[in-house]
């Protein structure tokens, strides 16, 4: 027995040992070089943007070629008619892309026209000055919100089907959305917009909170997809609310912001009030959607920038302390961002239908 | 830079006195919790988005 404790002890001490070695290690031997973090700067802000191919990752291969393992998308250009051809023709940037009479380029994430062999002329700030053709290729991003959509397409119709089938009582996967739905609509919906007009809004914000969910969740998975991070997408996210909110306005929502004091002041009177208050109304119809795109797309960017500067950890740390360093920190912030995914999709869906709610608004007048 | 550092310390007082007065008010007034929650929420996600917009002003 007392054998066996010693022989416990000596393992943990050189266990001890074992885990401080790497310690001393690093700080004689490998500072962090330059150019791994600046390449791992150019990697996350890589998966950052928008890509047209969906890659799932890349390797050198032993000749020294970058080898890309994915799926290869559209890309549409508009450019004297129709130019309708595959990603993998550009080849990552590293080959010009020939197309009927046509050449195109890739120069940091953007097609160029070029000539046959695919130069690109910069300015002072190191910009192309390449013309750019008009870009309605189905990206990484696009291609993502497809695959949501017809997934959700799917789910919520087989779920309304099964409500038929079973006589009102949820089903099967219909149990975890059920009360999701409910809550949208009886603690977002009706206590905002009011008990009359809350119905003709609930297609748009459950169709929004779990859009916005789903991509939320869809880039937390190893896909590396950055949706909702993309400033595009929550612009076209906000557009919407925004002209819902100004095309269903009533009456009093344009008093409100037009005339706000009402028959409470002669109209001399609030002649030098409106100079202030009307342009700050006015402001506020488009602060508000804008404050909604730019918090969705700052959450979503500022998580992806922090799990993969975790991620990127294990490669700065050059021993093998660095990975389960970042495995745990990576780890926790992936919580985290799952609690996050889900708020920021409720968050947008509250504030959409706080301000239907004004827009939706009547007074009693007096 | 500077600008945004204070901007970022601003924003995490407000959020911070923001969940303090709800945690206060929902143990005054259990009951309100829903309510109090959302509330909280909403003010708290005003105040983040100001944040947001400094920071990408940097």
């Amino acid at each position: 027995m007392l054998s066996m404790q010693n022989k416990t002890n000596a393992n943990f001490i050189v266990l001890f040992a074992l885990f401080f070695t790497p310690f001393f290690l690093q700080a004689k031997d490998s500072e962090p070089s330059g150019d791994l973090k600046t390449e791992i700067k150019e990697y996350i802000s890589h998966h950052l943007e928008d890509a047209y191919d969906f890659s799932l990752f890349s390797y050198t291969n032993d000749a020294g070629e970058h080898i890309y393992v994915g799926v290869p998308l559209p890309v549409i250009l508009w450019d004297d008619g129709l130019q309708i051809f595959s990603s993998s023709k550009l080849h990552h940037g590293e080959e010009v892309a020939q197309v009927g009479s046509k050449y195109y380029k890739l120069d940091h994430g953007k097609i160029y026209k070029t000539d046959a062999s695919g130069t690109i002329n910069y300015d002072e700030s190191q910009h192309a000055t390449n013309l750019a053709p008009l870009d309605l290729s189905i990206t990484k991003g696009v291609a993502s919100m497809f695959l949501i959509a017809v997934l959700m397409f799917y789910l919520f119709t087989s779920l309304a089907k099964s409500y038929t089938k079973t006589g009102g009582v949820p089903a099967g996967i219909g149990r975890f959305f059920e009360p999701i739905v409910l809550y949208i609509r009886d603690d977002i919906a009706r206590p905002n917009i009011g008990e009359k007009k809350y119905g003709k809004y609930m297609n748009f914000l459950l169709t929004i909170f779990f859009f916005i969910w789903f991509l939320n969740l869809l880039g937390l998975t190893p896909l590396g997809v950055n949706v909702t991070g993309n400033i595009a997408v929550t612009f076209g996210l906000a557009l919407l609310t925004f002209l819902i909110t100004n095309l269903t306005g009533t009456k009093d929502y344009w008093l409100h912001i037009f005339d706000p004091l009402g028959e409470s002041m002669k109209w001399y009177a609030k002649i030098p009030l409106y100079i202030i208050l009307i342009p700050i109304e006015v402001l506020g119809i488009f602060i508000k959607p804008f404050s909604l795109l730019i918090r969705l797309y700052a959450n979503m960017q500022a998580g992806h920038i922090v799990l993969m500067s975790l991620i990127g950890l294990m490669f700065i740390f050059k021993s093998w302390l660095g990975s389960p360093l970042s495995f745990g920190l990576a780890f926790a912030i992936s919580i985290i961002e799952l609690l996050v995914a889900l708020l920021q999709a409720y968050i947008f869906t509250m504030l959409s239908a706080l301000y239907f709610g004004f827009a939706a608004e009547e007074h009693e007048h007096h | 830079m500077v600008g945004a550092g204070l901007v970022v310390i601003g924003v995490g007082m407000g959020i911070g006195r923001i969940g303090g007065s709800a945690m206060e008010a929902i143990g005054r007034q259990p009951d309100a919790y829903g309510k109090i929650q959302t509330a909280m929420l909403i003010a708290a996600a005003l105040v983040e988005g100001i944040g947001f917009a400094a920071l990408f002003a940097v």
